[in-house]
């Protein structure tokens, strides 16, 4: 269910190569869900699990993402947890109790992240796992769960507490975006859900299916004040997506057939210099990444920290102009085989007909409405076969 | 979207400049807009941090927010931008005028308009309206009575973009997006910067380059209302603790306040030059025909809801009830449906839309019998009929009944579709020509007319019955309570 | 599920009916204001509508029955005219209604454009369009909702004034109503006008009774299972007949089969075949789709079939054959097709319109055929249920190769909202589950 298949001896050795010397960058329930966005893009989906740091890379190559996440976001989303963690999670459970109804009769509240030394990531697992057997906890932070990630095991440290109602625990997730009049907004609702869902089954791997809600509970400020407010969330939806992408994730090996043996994004760090210049030839990078196919859309924009290098390497194709101009276009991938074959200077192929046809049509009637002919375009070679 | 927009998107991307998905304007422009820009201060719900403001380009008013998380400065700032947009508003004076039953209904000669960047600044002024217009001005936490009364506005103009046609609050993206294609995605047409940049971009420059240079937020801040994270972090957050510090130990804030207006102000003039570019730009093209008529209807529902409030005194209630959800969804699909037909009717470009879809077709009279009568009835009437000719795909029906532009009084039956290089559609026409059985000239297409028939038509439609809200039905949760607006300042607890 | 003894299935039906009845006269004693009853594809749903009108209006009670079109108010007519002759009957219509052929052969029906005329009937029906334009001293206790899913709510807010007591009826995996505007202020809100009527109905009455009705009539034996998995997860129904009980089989032999007459025979063995174009990125209104569907239906014709079942033996002709598809101009595109072949006869719609109809043979144009991205629209599962429950016999999809891939890259991410309860079947996994089914058919056609 979970690409838990054995991984083919060689394959993380190659994407040890691909990642090159930095540190694998570790998955938490925000980079699982996101791969369940444009899973079609090969170059994102091998970066992800060869765990290779996106955004430096991308700076690297000059074309640094556009997301930055600023203080004052960030401050009140610790605050607002903060203040709902408080004196034993006092809030969430008057909240859950009050709020949505669920008989919770005693509270008892166990950080797991309490775990004193500095143990390593299985042995706090371990613990998690049991400590959240025993019967008498009701809330547990800090849960550390695991989950195979393209046949390899990924941590999450999630913010989030596990609470016990009767028989079953339910994902409590808090959010820092307001619910007001009872809404919030649909994207985020969703990608709060996403993530929950990662949650239920990472908790479902440790301690059953049937003993996790798919009913999971997100905690937000309430309107415009910080006063937290409880929602249900049922992420029955989410979670088919999410087992599916993570069972489509085993075929990495197959994605990697497909690229020469040496290929690496090292960035080769100087060693003996601290502020940690990479020393790679931007060029070389490029030309690197440019091996792996990626599939660029504009929603990439607001989900991947590559887009812009995506965005100026797919110049000339239709992709660029949103999904919709896409579909219109009748599935034309290149914005010079679309006007040429439009000004009549390129010849379709028989299934290209049809959409050359409604190209023609579309250039008569613009030539009708601006009272001229259509300009000139300039004459593209008359290859129609199948670049298109 | 269609292939034509498709298309058009192709073209300018390969001429790097934004080619037109319009022949006409489609939007009303007011002589004296408001301009407003919001800026709020990110992970907050709906905190203010600035804005800009005003009706002349030249003397915008600019207002900030020391500390945005603060309820008292809050209000101060919506209290300030009320002294702006509440004058604004009176200076569109209400009228009455006597209805066919009698009564008196409100009326405006022309109402205030609103102009944002975007539908994100939309939403933000909506919630602004929301958290100021439930607002009481007395008991704890009083606030002066322009706060509740600006917050109604601000919610009254925020739900006008969701109606079909409606230009009460023009947000500029969205219009530009409407009248020019570019040569990116719509996704990326959402920038103020990068859009104007397709379609004006600065001299010896090309769209495309202008539209990437607007994506660095250093030379082009964000039109808000989220501001730059990097100003945030680098500018911002120093500026805001300097002031309460200041406030802390008791010394003078003045000069720090001052300091974080001017950076502010940074982030917001540029979009406020963009605006008014984006204002001129739309002026310049030549309106549609029914862009007058819309403006009325739109100054009848400014009226209307002045008046409303007037006379009731209540702020908006947080969501329609059944009944008037399901009127007010019969409404907006009405005036959807007329908007559409009216864009069509005013602009060729737009009508190519329906003609590549078979919704509408275009050719030339091939033949005509202006005075044919039909005497089959009781009574000798007088049925044109005229033969179209068309290289259009025609998907009709004989039966369906179509109009034209050129007389939207007349209704054109289809007879017979005879398909074939060029196909022939004979179409009967009645009403428009008068009571006599000759059609006075010129009410009759004649032979070698360019014509155009459509499926839809500006018919008006009359909104049917809905039960008032005290019967609405069981199905729909019974009767509601009667409305008394919530106590939101005894209510909402702040930090 | 496979196997089920056809008397089995009438025993379970019949059951199934008893205890909507009883439930009505229960709400008749008092006890609540209506019931639900959702219906699969083909599971007799008019039949209960009929049989329920007629025994409300038995034990005196005065009963207006709505429907969402003049055609399946005309079919209800009909059936309730011909099954109860002893009842009188109204049919309430709109000033330009010419009487149908067979409601105007009754003589216990009066069709009147007033409500008032037709006072003294015992049950009278309309459209839901004309209930809603009609007076409230038309009012009755009881009213029974066809297609009650695909009605609106804000339709449903106009009618609920005239009844007192409802019993709605209709099938809950086929296409939701929709709206020309976007709009998210009534998101979460119980009373959302664009949502369905019954959604509406039970979101603000969570006693009302939700009844399922168990057995498909229509659906065969190798197609109940498939739909019920795919569209109707957490209820499930199964067909009324066995493998046997239905079989088409042709007049002629094809000699030196083409890949038409593999897709046919197949249809023709399994009930389902899959009819499988190169894989291409295309137009919507991909001609060669066009074709091959106008191709397979004409050959079907040319061939001569005959199709056998409990009802009897009957000759597969162009009345008895349907193709349909997502968008109109799809279906235009294959109008032209067929004409362009000389075939008239065809039935040729969109799912919308093709909802609530019933055939031997379907070919489908699958929604994601040719297709670069899957949109909400075409992974609603609704749209792929209509297609694929209109058949008695076999049901032909038609599409370009690619689908898998196309999904496995689209899954579905869609905006979720508070107190939005979640729809079940997701379009997505309903695709993915009817694509695994539909491999075991494929025939690569060219």
């Amino acid at each position: 269910m979970t690409g838990s298949g054995a991984q083919v001896p060689g394959t993380e050795a190659r994407l040890a190569r691909i990642r090159g010397r930095a540190m694998p960058k570790s998955h938490n329930a925000r980079t699982i869900a996101a791969l369940a966005s444009n899973p079609g893009c090969a170059r994102r989906a091998i970066m992800d699990a060869a765990g290779v740091d996106k955004q430096r890379l991308a700076a690297h190559l000059g074309y640094p993402a556009p997301f930055g996440q600023s203080r004052f976001a960030l401050a009140r989303g610790n605050a607002f947890e903060a203040q709902l963690k408080a004196d034993g999670a006092a809030q969430i459970l008057h909240l859950l109790r009050e709020n949505l109804g669920l008989p919770l009769e005693q509270a008892h509240y166990i950080d797991l992240d309490d775990v004193g030394g500095n143990p390593g990531m299985d042995l706090r697992h371990a613990r998690t796992r049991q400590l959240l057997a025993r019967p008498e906890g009701t809330m547990f932070d800090h849960p550390v769960l695991r989950l195979q990630v393209g046949g390899r095991h990924a941590y999450l440290e999630p913010d989030l507490i596990a609470v016990q109602v009767g028989e079953a625990f339910r994902i409590v997730e808090i959010k820092s975006f307001p619910v007001i009049d009872g809404q919030a907004d649909g994207g985020k609702v969703a990608a709060a859900a996403i993530q929950s869902a990662v949650y239920v089954h990472a908790l479902r791997d440790l301690v059953g299916d049937d003993k996790v809600h798919h009913e999971t509970i997100l905690i937000c400020p309430k309107d415009f004040s910080n006063q937290p407010t409880a929602q249900r969330l049922d992420v029955r939806k989410p979670l088919t997506v999410l087992r599916r992408q993570l069972s489509r994730l085993t075929r990495i090996e197959d994605l990697l057939k497909l690229l020469p043996e040496d290929l690496t994004f090292d960035l080769d760090p100087d060693p003996d210099d601290k502020t940690a210049t990479h020393r790679r030839d931007p060029e070389t990078l490029k030309d690197a990444v440019s091996q792996i196919d990626a599939r660029y859309a504009p929603g990439c924009l607001s989900t991947c920290e590559l887009c812009y290098f995506c965005r100026a390497k797919s110049s000339g194709q239709t992709a660029r102009l949103g999904q919709q101009a896409l579909e219109d276009l009748g599935g034309l991938d290149s914005i010079p085989a679309v006007l040429g074959l439009a000004s009549g200077a390129l010849r379709p192929s028989p299934e290209r007909a049809e959409a050359t046809a409604v190209l023609r049509q579309v250039v008569a009637l613009r030539a009708e409405v601006f009272g001229r002919e259509p300009e000139p375009t300039p004459a593209y070679p008359e290859v129609m076969g199948e670049a298109v | 979207m269609s292939a034509l927009t498709a298309y058009a998107r192709t073209l300018a991307a390969e001429r790097q400049i934004a080619q037109p998905v319009a022949s006409v304007r489609h939007v009303h422009v007011s002589d004296r807009p408001l301009v407003f820009v919001p800026l709020q201060l990110a992970g907050e719900a709906n905190a203010p941090l600035a804005a800009i403001v005003g009706s002349d380009r030249g003397t915008p008013t600019v207002l900030t927010v020391a500390e945005p998380r603060d309820r008292n400065q809050r209000f101060a700032f919506i209290a300030d931008l009320a002294d702006v947009i509440l004058p604004y508003i009176e200076g569109y004076p209400l009228g009455t005028r006597e209805a066919k039953n009698g009564n008196l209904v409100p009326v405006a000669g022309d109402a205030p308009q609103l102009i944002v960047p975007g539908p994100a600044a939309v939403a933000f002024t909506r919630l602004l309206g929301r958290s100021a217009r439930f607002r009481r001005t007395d008991g704890p936490y009083a606030v002066p009575a322009t706060v509740p009364l600006v917050g109604r506005w601000l919610s009254f103009y925020s739900e006008r973009p969701e109606v079909p046609g409606s230009s009460l609050t023009l947000v500029v993206t969205d219009a530009l997006a409407s009248h020019w294609a570019t040569g990116q995605s719509p996704e990326e047409d959402l920038n103020l910067a990068s859009i104007l940049g397709w379609i004006a971009p600065p001299p010896g420059m090309t769209g495309a380059e202008a539209a990437l240079l607007a994506e660095d937020p250093v030379r082009c801040p964000p039109a808000g209302p989220a501001t730059d994270p990097t100003f945030d972090n680098e500018v911002l957050e120093g500026l805001i603790k300097a002031v309460r510090a200041a406030r802390l130990t008791g010394g003078g804030s003045g000069r720090i306040r001052h300091a974080l207006t001017e950076e502010l102000r940074t982030q917001l003039e540029p979009t406020w030059e963009r605006m008014w570019q984006a204002v001129d730009l739309l002026r310049a093209l030549r309106p549609g025909d029914h862009v007058a008529s819309r403006w009325e209807r739109d100054c009848s529902a400014f009226a209307r809801y002045a008046d409303w409030a007037r006379a009731t005194g209540l702020p908006q209630p947080k969501h329609d009830g059944a009944v008037q959800a399901s009127r007010r969804l019969w409404d907006l699909e009405e005036d959807q449906r007329r908007f559409a037909a009216e864009r069509a009717y005013d602009d060729p470009l737009v009508m190519a839309e329906h003609r590549m879809s078979g919704e509408a077709f275009a050719g030339t009279v091939a033949a005509a019998e202006p005075t044919r009568v039909d005497a089959s009835g009781r009574r000798r009437v007088l049925r044109p009929r005229i033969t179209v000719e068309t290289g259009d795909r025609v998907v009709v029906e004989p039966g369906t009944v179509l109009t034209s532009p050129a007389r939207t009084a007349q209704e054109a039956r289809v007879i017979s579709v005879e398909a074939g290089e060029r196909t022939l559609v004979t179409l009967e026409l009645q009403k428009g020509m008068g009571q006599s059985l000759t059609p006075p000239p010129g009410s009759v297409p004649e032979l070698g007319e360019r014509v155009c028939y459509a499926t839809f038509n500006l018919g008006y439609q009359r909104r049917p019955e809905f039960p008032p809200r005290e019967e609405t039905p069981w199905t729909h949760g019974g009767p509601p309570a009667p409305y008394v607006p919530p106590d939101e300042n005894a209510q909402e607890a702040w930090s | 599920m496979t196997g089920a003894e056809p008397v089995g299935s009438a025993t379970l039906a019949e059951r199934a009916t008893a205890g909507v009845l009883a439930d009505l006269s229960r709400v008749n004693q008092g006890a609540g204001r209506g019931v639900v009853v959702d219906s699969p594809p083909g599971a007799g749903k008019s039949a209960l509508v009929v049989r329920a009108a007629g025994e409300l209006a038995e034990a005196g009670e005065r009963v207006m029955v709505v429907a969402q079109t003049n055609e399946q108010v005309n079919d209800l007519v009909d059936r309730l005219a011909t099954d109860r002759s002893d009842l009188r009957i109204g049919r309430l219509s709109a000033s330009d209604y010419v009487p149908a052929e067979r409601v105007a052969r009754h003589q216990t029906v009066t069709v009147s454009e007033k409500a008032a005329d037709l006072a003294d009937h015992a049950v009278v029906l309309g459209t839901a369009h004309k209930w809603a334009m009609t007076g409230v001293d038309a009012a009755r206790p009881w009213a029974i909702i066809d297609e009650a899913y695909q009605m609106r709510a804000d339709l449903m807010l106009r009618v609920a004034r005239l009844f007192t007591a409802g019993l709605f009826v209709g099938d809950p995996g086929q296409l939701d109503p929709f709206s020309t505007v976007a709009t998210e202020r009534w998101t979460g809100l119980s009373w959302d006008p664009t949502q369905s009527a019954v959604s509406v109905l039970l979101r603000n009455n969570p006693d009302i009774p939700v009844h399922m009705l168990p057995v498909s009539w229509r659906l065969p034996a190798s197609a109940a299972p498939v739909v019920s998995e795919a569209f109707y997860p957490f209820t499930g129904f199964r067909a009324g007949t066995t493998a046997g009980e239905r079989t088409m089989e042709w007049n002629t032999r094809a000699f030196g089969m083409n890949a038409l007459d593999c897709v046919l025979e197949t249809a023709a063995a399994d009930g389902w075949a899959l009819c499988e174009l190169p894989a291409l990125h295309t137009l919507r209104t991909d001609a060669e789709v066009a074709d091959t569907c106008a191709a397979l239906a004409a050959r079907l014709l040319q061939r001569g079939a005959v199709a056998r079942s409990e009802l009897g033996e009957a000759a597969v002709t162009a009345s008895r054959i349907a193709i349909g598809a997502a968008h109109r101009d799809q279906a235009q595109a294959v109008r032209a097709a067929l004409a362009a072949r000389g075939v008239a006869g065809i039935t040729v719609d969109t799912a919308n319109r093709l909802q609530g109809r019933e055939f031997d043979l379907v070919v489908v144009w699958h929604p994601l055929s040719g297709r670069r991205d899957a949109t909400a629209f075409h992974l609603e599962s609704g749209r792929l249920c209509v297609l694929t429950s209109r058949h008695r016999h076999a049901c032909v999809v038609v599409a370009r190769a690619g689908i898998p891939e196309l999904l496995d890259a689209h899954p579905s991410a869609e905006p979720m909202f508070l107190n939005v309860p979640a729809k079940f079947p997701d379009g997505w996994e309903a695709n993915q589950s009817l694509l695994v089914h539909l491999s075991r058919h494929r025939v690569r056609a060219a």
